[in-house]
């Protein structure tokens, strides 16, 4: 079976209160927090849609969407 | 459904801090039911008072956001009303294990068909970071500056001597393996309980200089491990997760229509 492919990865800004729980705890490198203490996926083409931001967001900010969902 | 055909988006952002691990149970929880494809209207959530009990106005089920301490017996009289509904009661640890400890003992002795998840941060979070009975010895609190005396209560020992018959234990770092122990808590049939461990960065955190909520979830990931596991047993400091114990008792709205068709047919003493 093919592993997903990341079509969107969307942050809620209004929700997201820059905890940095997905930046810290994403395999990738892929989020940082920006100059408005948000989370944005800077590195969108390294991720490997495992979605660990999206389960560990407390704040249910993160979505990831892939081609198989 | 997706996460959000589940909650109440009107309230978010929610009044957690930031970094908040009850956030994270909320998200486990969401998709737990998303998981058994359950529908909206089956599920009836009951919550006491404090940070973890906000969930309640979060999710949109059938709840009820009651009394400090008193959810599960609330809960107790909607499930024998209702024994078709499943019951969720999410609790912190105060709310839970003291000002609500009777009535979680009792209601683990009955094992009514209820799943109770206690949403432990080891603080009273929403009064100001009072010291709970989940704190622990040594540790510091608003009203405990000189370090706690008080020891803690093993949730998981606990429940298990009141007579629940499904007991497990997890953390907000792992994420993936609390979804799927509140699955399984929910298709238990009995009284289940699912400790959460949950970081409070606010007040046990700064309080006792743990860092970011960042930081307290790698701690709880360094500081557990699964049941039995070699880490487990070679550190009698590791804190174990895990499923403690599943069993099949006679559960008490079952036990309840018994007594009904008893009167029902006049076979009583």
């Amino acid at each position: 079976m093919a592993k997903p492919k990341l079509k969107t990865h969307t942050i809620d800004r209004d929700w997201c209160k820059g905890c940095s729980i997905c930046v810290e705890f994403c395999p990738k490198d892929v989020l940082e927090i920006d100059d408005m203490d948000k989370a944005v996926a800077a590195r969108k083409d390294d991720c490997i849609a495992c979605k660990l931001c999206e389960l560990r967001c407390p704040d249910l900010a993160v979505e990831v969407r892939t081609d198989k969902d | 459904m997706a996460v959000k055909d589940y909650i109440r988006e009107r309230f978010f952002p929610h009044i957690w801090c930031a970094g908040c691990g009850h956030g994270i149970v909320l998200n486990s929880m969401i998709r737990s039911i998303e998981t058994l494809g359950m529908s909206k209207n089956e599920i009836v959530m009951v919550s006491g008072i404090g940070c973890s009990s906000r969930i309640c106005g979060y999710v949109d089920f059938h709840t009820l956001h009651t009394i400090h301490g008193r959810a599960l017996a609330f809960a107790t009289g909607v499930k024998m009303s209702k024994p078709e509904l499943n019951v969720i009661v999410p609790m912190g640890d105060g709310d839970a294990l003291s000002i609500g400890g009777n009535h979680f003992i009792h209601a683990a002795r009955r094992n009514i068909d209820i799943t109770a998840i206690i949403m432990n941060n080891r603080i009273y979070g929403m009064t100001g970071g009072q010291y709970s009975p989940l704190s622990g010895a040594g540790t510091l609190a608003t009203t405990a500056p000189y370090h706690n005396i008080d020891p803690d209560f093993d949730v998981v020992k606990m429940a298990m001597a009141a007579g629940a018959t499904f007991v497990a234990r997890t953390t907000t770092y792992h994420a993936k393996e609390t979804t799927d122990m509140i699955r399984q808590a929910i298709l238990h049939e009995g009284f289940s309980v699912v400790e959460v461990m949950s970081q409070c960065p606010t007040y046990f955190g700064r309080k006792n200089r743990l860092g970011s909520a960042v930081d307290m979830m790698k701690q709880m990931k360094s500081i557990t491990a699964p049941i039995g596991s070699k880490a487990a047993r070679e550190n009698p400091e590791i804190i174990e997760r895990g499923i403690f114990c599943q069993e099949e008792k006679p559960e008490y709205c079952s036990e309840y229509d018994k007594v009904i068709e008893r009167a029902t047919q006049g076979q009583g003493v």
